[in-house]
């Protein structure tokens, strides 16, 4: 119980509208968290790679040049070149549409369909959380990355089922937390209330329910898109997914890799960077977002 | 008073930093309480008197500081004591008990053994004697059967008991002082009576001094010596318990004095202005509701374990009955009031006539159609659920928070209604003006409104389809004294103006005399009492009514 003598309205005065107040609100944690911030320019540094990387980058990434295999970096090419003599520095900038792609969509599918699913097994329990939960139980006994490959493995070496498969070692995730959430909030007072305004248990999960766990949900999205980067990056290390000359940053790693021992550490060592600030760009952005949503901290 | 008191609060003050700049929580307070002294400290929600108090124990939290003033303590200046010695002090000299007894204990470990926790760490016994300690401290607190209730867990406890345990844990180190922030609320009025009684009898019997935080006046005039009101930080009046009823000086403590409900005061009675008195209520009609052999079972579930289940023996343990075969009337422009204790089945009821719930037996008839038959799960659909609805007891957990004041209150016509569009806007604006809510709040999402503003909302919501019956759950169980006079009164000038029946489900017998003409107490699941309110509460009839009665503290009128 606060007994600060904060009253509602002053608090209120301050904020004309809710997206002024979300946008007030952000800007306070992110004055308060310089880290926060700095993953956000991160973001933007990276979605502008996406978007605008593959027009700016200095060489065509998938032209090779015999005669300049293996340099170290340089001015000419500031990450180095690699066996084939491809400019490495546009190959990560390139890579980053694709990692950045595979990995947004199969976190916007897996919070589509874990979400919801979980989101139903918690507001109706019985049968529907029977499945689901035991659904998500079969799919956590596996070793998640172990599943993964069967999923690519099993339904074929494309970029649309690395997406799935993404998804898929997921969903258990998703669909607890949303059950969780949903499960806190079935007998709240405000779904009573929209009980008795004569909404339908539908229309009350999709309507009351869903939209009061979104934020919780988006903070989840952001940690998880780090983990389908990197899971992305794995299946094509081990040689599923993407397949050369595509350029992308697991595959780029691996073939990187047995340079090391030669000495021809830029070949690894730059995918590997670009893979790196990518995961803890969403892992910080996670914890941000955390911040942001949770109204404990909004005082 | 003693020449120098046990604690001395001077000057006082406390400052939060919040984002909007510092807040100033506490200021320039003074307070003294001498040795063997029970003092109430009293004030509405906002007004620093928690904060008072953990400033004294030192454990504000971290945006919180004391910026001025000194707390002396037996002759040690707190507010500049070492962290390691005020961990010393805090329990073994200073004891605190909070609102929640069942978050102040540890839920998996017995309540004995945490009671030998705080023997042990404080060096009042050893490994030896220390359960023989502990029990002689839950005897002490009059738990009975101490060396079994030794190896409870609290949640095999009731709340009282808890409370019970709290209050052994604060005190197993006999300190000098004992710090209670409001530790009745939330538990029923007969066991505020027993935990108090018990409170007061040990700090009397030690010669312990008590200070006591609470919000109700009725409370601290019972059980204290002197008072303390407080008012936004401030200290506006302190003088001995029987004076400051008799003659309160500051306008806060009249104004605080008018709001609480009493005995012999009328609904208008409560607001600090004359307002104009009440048009006559019109008789009541014929019977709206008709609720008749009303049951609602639970299986247990704790009971039947598995090899209960195994061998059979689940089958042939009864079920609980929540609410066991009750039946009464709601007359058309009637208000009726259920009450009772916590458990007693009065919220069951109640979600039960809302069709919220499914009864296991019985027939609830509104209007001539036997509700009780349809699915709670259907009845959203049904035409009779626009002419039933509720306020809830919690004005916070019932507003969605990502709804705005005027989405909320326009739900139900969107769904149940057919005003659409500026029909819809407009009618909205009618309702907030009918429940006295500024229009420009109609913008702001729950979080935004005050505790006052929320109940306002949810009581246009509510009203907003002209229902028949409003089920008014403990409407101003969550709110101040001064706001619930006013949303008290709101709700009779509404009732008279729209011609609604009440049932109005409360704990708080004083709310009831004055919004209800009829009165149905209830204890486990039956109807022990019913009749007219004056009847009821002047002469009661069943033994348990006059228990609860006798348990309401009153101040001095």
């Amino acid at each position: 119980m606060s007994d600060l003598p904060v009253t509602a309205e002053a608090a209120a005065l301050a904020r004309p509208s809710a997206a002024g107040n979300l946008f007030r609100h952000a800007r306070y944690v992110l004055a308060g968290n310089p880290v926060t911030a700095f993953s956000f320019l991160l973001l933007l540094f990276l979605i502008a790679c996406a978007a605008f990387g593959p027009s700016l980058v200095p060489y065509d990434p998938q032209v090779s040049n015999s005669l300049r295999t293996l340099q170290p970096p340089s001015a000419q090419h500031l990450f180095g070149t690699d066996q084939l003599g491809r400019d490495i520095l546009s190959r990560v900038v390139v890579a980053c549409r694709l990692d950045l792609g595979i990995a947004f969509f199969s976190v916007a599918l897996v919070f589509a369909v874990g979400g919801l699913a979980g989101v139903a097994a918690g507001f109706f329990g019985g049968w529907t959380d029977r499945i689901v939960g035991r659904l998500a139980d079969t799919i956590m006994a596996f070793p998640l990355f172990v599943l993964a490959m069967g999923v690519v493995a099993a339904l074929g070496n494309t970029v649309t089922n690395i997406v799935i498969a993404t998804a898929v070692v997921n969903f258990p995730l998703y669909a607890r937390i949303a059950r969780a959430e949903a499960l806190v909030r079935r007998n709240a007072g405000y779904v009573q209330a929209a009980r008795l305004t004569g909404n339908g248990e539908l229309r009350i999960l999709l309507s009351t329910i869903l939209p009061n766990i979104l934020p919780i949900m988006a903070v989840q999205m952001s940690l998880t898109m780090g983990y389908a980067i990197l899971n992305a990056a794995g299946l094509s290390f081990i040689g599923l997914g993407v397949r050369p000359p595509t350029p992308e940053w697991g595959i780029m790693v691996a073939e990187g890799a047995s340079f090391i021992v030669s000495g021809e550490w830029w070949v690894a060592l730059f995918p590997g960077l670009a893979l790196m600030l990518a995961v803890f760009c969403f892992n910080l952005l996670g914890d941000g977002l955390r911040d942001i949503v949770d109204p404990q901290r909004r005082t | 008073m003693s020449a120098s008191p046990l604690l001395d609060v001077r000057e006082l003050t406390v400052e939060f930093a919040t984002r909007r700049g510092t807040v100033c929580a506490v200021e320039r307070v003074d307070l003294s309480i001498a040795k063997g002294e029970t003092l109430a400290v009293v004030g509405e929600s906002g007004s620093g008197k928690s904060v008072t108090s953990y400033a004294v124990m030192r454990i504000l939290d971290r945006a919180g500081r004391i910026t001025g003033g000194s707390v002396t303590f037996s002759g040690m200046a707190l507010q500049s004591l070492p962290e390691v010695e005020m961990r010393d002090l805090r329990g073994r000299e200073i004891s605190m008990i909070f609102q929640n007894p069942r978050a102040a204990l540890n839920p998996i470990r017995q309540v004995g053994r945490q009671i030998e926790d705080v023997l042990l760490q404080h060096g009042q016994a050893t490994r030896t004697d220390a359960k023989a300690r502990a029990i002689a401290v839950l005897e002490a607190v009059r738990i009975a059967r101490p060396e079994e209730r030794y190896h409870a867990y609290p949640f095999q406890l009731s709340g009282g008991m808890c409370q019970r345990i709290v209050i052994a844990l604060a005190l197993a180190c006999r300190p000098q002082l004992l710090i209670a922030d409001e530790p009745t609320t939330g538990l029923d009025v007969t066991t505020q009576k027993s935990v108090m009684e018990l409170v007061t009898e040990l700090t009397r019997k030690r010669g312990m001094s008590t200070l006591l935080i609470t919000h109700d006046l009725g409370l601290a005039a019972s059980y204290c010596d002197r008072v303390v009101v407080m008012e936004k930080g401030r200290v506006v009046e302190t003088a001995a318990a029987g004076a400051i009823f008799r003659a309160p000086s500051h306008p806060y403590t009249r104004r605080l004095m008018r709001a609480t409900p009493r005995p012999g005061a009328g609904l208008r009675d409560l607001l600090p202005e004359g307002a104009a008195p009440f048009p006559a209520a019109p008789p009541t009609g014929a019977p709206l509701l008709k609720v008749e052999g009303l049951v609602k079972e639970y299986r247990r579930e704790g009971g039947a374990g598995f090899m209960a289940r195994l061998t059979g023996h689940a089958a042939s343990q009864a079920p609980f009955r929540a609410v066991n075969g009750i039946g009464f009337e709601v007359r058309r422009g009637e208000s009726v009031g259920l009450v009772g204790e916590s458990g007693c089945g009065k919220s069951t009821t109640s979600m039960m006539v809302m069709r919220l719930l499914d009864s296991t037996a019985g027939h609830i008839t509104f209007d001539g159609e036997d509700i009780g038959a349809i699915p709670a799960q259907r009845f959203a659909a049904s035409p009779l659920r626009r002419r039933i609805q509720m306020v809830f007891q919690d004005p916070t957990d019932s507003l969605n928070p990502r709804h705005t004041a005027a989405r909320a209150i326009s739900d139900p016509i969107r769904r149940l209604g057919t005003l659409r569009g500026s029909a819809l806007a407009a009618r909205v604006e009618e309702l907030a003006t009918l429940v006295g809510l500024p229009l420009p709040l109609l913008d702001r999402f729950p979080h935004q409104l005050s505790g006052g503003q929320k109940a306002r909302v949810g009581i246009a919501r509510a009203i907003a389809l002209n229902p028949d019956l409003v089920v008014l759950d403990e409407p101003t169980a969550a709110l101040d004294v001064s706001v619930q006079a006013v949303v008290l009164n709101l709700l009779h000038e509404l009732k008279l103006r729209l011609g609604m029946s009440y049932l109005f489900v409360s704990h708080d017998l004083n709310v009831v005399r004055l919004l209800c003409d009829r009165v149905i107490v209830m204890r486990a699941g039956r109807i022990v009492e019913e009749g007219p309110v004056e009847t009821v509460l002047e002469n009661p009839a069943a033994d348990y009514t006059r228990e609860l009665l006798a348990a309401i503290p009153h101040p001095p009128a």
